[in-house]
């Protein structure tokens, strides 16, 4: 009985969805800005409620912000505490900023003395796995946190995709949207588009109501679909899928994952 | 001679004449509060689709500040900022200027000022928006054809942030 059970929890362990159990959100202070070189503000946490820090930090090793030149920006008083990290970042340019976390995971599963262990690292630390491991399972993860932040016009730069893993490619500016009105995106994976993904929109402040309200999308053969905003808030959309393009021998599966907080204004 | 330079002066007197006038009237509302700052004010055309086709003018903190100009918080006027404000380079040559008081307050622009010359006939919306620190933000809106071949006139209340707002076009 207790092995059926670890069984059936290490297969919910491999399904994609359970990677994002909790939802990863960067917060940014604003996201339409003005002024000379002003500066803005990120948090960025894992919690089950939107936006609140009730569960543990996301972690800014591999944080990146990009200017609208394409350069990257220093972030600066980065901080993790005990719920949440936080950042400051200068916007020194005109346009719009892409604000993001890109994890690139190698996972492994095997049985060692009876008890089952599990390894996170990357391509580069996998000697660290027992080369005899026994029943080895090994899966690779892309994962993507974003935000964009635009201070005067927004501009398209940073929203090129970099054609790995799942991306969103905004067809609206993800700067330009307002409560009432429908935008469109488009998802892409390896920089082709990917139909039939399912998305996931959640508006912030889910502490104060009943319901997670939340807005259900599907791609369609462009791999693009439409969201219209209800009121103005804080979004936060999710999409993840799976597939077998590896870059390693070991491993088998390779589970995609995107995350985008968005801010749309009121009319 | 003096005969002549009378015409040729009375020639010149005549033309705005022709001219027709485009008089905005922007009421700010006195306030009693415990805070008060005078509210940015924006004032612009809109033509088909919401289009901004001309600023006519904005009112902000352009004092030196820390935070830069008072721009910083030029967005909270969101639908001009939306429409126009964040493709311009501030400030603005005769549009941008300082904050105003309560009370009230007359644009004069005649149709040979290049932002109104330049309108292709048609509908148009006369958009007037206020937002104040730590208040609210009000936008009313005044339709009116140009160019004017009839005097027109049209008023919009507003109710917090906004007093009367009218708009007077004499042909």
């Amino acid at each position: 009985m207790k092995r059926y059970l670890a069984i059936a929890l290490a297969l919910a362990a491999a399904l994609p969805t359970a990677a994002f159990a909790h939802k990863a959100w960067l917060l940014p202070s604003q996201t339409v800005v003005a002024g000379d070189a002003p500066w803005i503000t990120v948090d960025a946490a894992v919690s089950n409620d939107l936006f609140y820090f009730n569960h543990v930090p996301l972690r800014l090793d591999n944080v990146a912000v990009v200017a609208p030149d394409g350069s990257k920006v220093e972030t600066r008083n980065g901080a993790t505490g005990k719920y949440r990290s936080v950042f400051d970042v200068q916007l020194q340019q005109e346009g719009t900023y892409r604000i993001g976390v890109t994890n690139h995971y190698v996972v492994a599963r095997w049985e060692q003395d009876g008890e089952r262990k599990r390894w996170r690292g990357t391509a580069e630390t996998f000697s660290e796995v027992p080369k005899d491991a026994k029943g080895l399972e090994v899966s690779e993860s892309v994962s993507r946190v974003q935000t964009f932040v635009t201070k005067g016009t927004p501009s398209d730069t940073v929203l090129k995709p970099d054609g790995v893993g799942l991306e969103l490619v905004p067809v609206t500016h993800p700067n330009d949207l307002y409560a009432g009105e429908e935008a469109t995106f488009r998802l892409q994976v390896d920089g082709k588009p990917a139909a039939g993904l399912e998305i996931e929109v959640v508006r912030g402040g889910t502490r104060y109501r009943n319901a997670q309200d939340e807005i259900k999308a599907t791609t369609d053969a462009n791999g693009e679909f439409r969201v219209t905003w209800p009121e103005a808030g804080m979004y936060w959309l999710e999409t993840s899928t799976s597939d077998d393009k590896v870059s390693m021998p070991q491993a088998k599966q390779r589970r995609l994952g995107y995350v985008a907080t968005l801010e749309v204004l009121p009319q | 001679m003096r005969v002549q330079l009378t015409i040729a002066l009375s020639g010149l007197l005549a033309m705005p004449a022709y001219a027709a006038q485009f008089e905005v009237d922007v009421q700010i509302p006195q306030m009693r509060v415990a805070e008060y700052h005078r509210p940015y004010v924006a004032v612009w055309i809109e033509g088909a689709g919401n289009k901004a086709v001309a600023d006519l003018a904005v009112w902000y903190q352009d004092k030196d500040t820390k935070e830069g100009h008072g721009t910083k918080w030029l967005p909270d006027l969101r639908q001009w900022w939306r429409r126009s404000g964040r493709t311009l380079d501030l400030p603005v040559d005769g549009v941008t200027g300082p904050t105003r008081p309560a009370g009230e307050h007359a644009l004069d622009f005649s149709s040979s000022d290049p932002r109104l010359k330049k309108l292709a006939p048609g509908n148009y919306t006369l958009v007037v928006e206020a937002v104040r620190e730590v208040g609210g933000r009000e936008l009313l809106k005044i339709p009116f054809t140009w160019p004017a071949t009839a005097p027109q006139s049209g008023k919009a209340q507003g109710e917090t942030e906004l007093g009367t707002v009218a708009l007077t076009i004499t042909p």
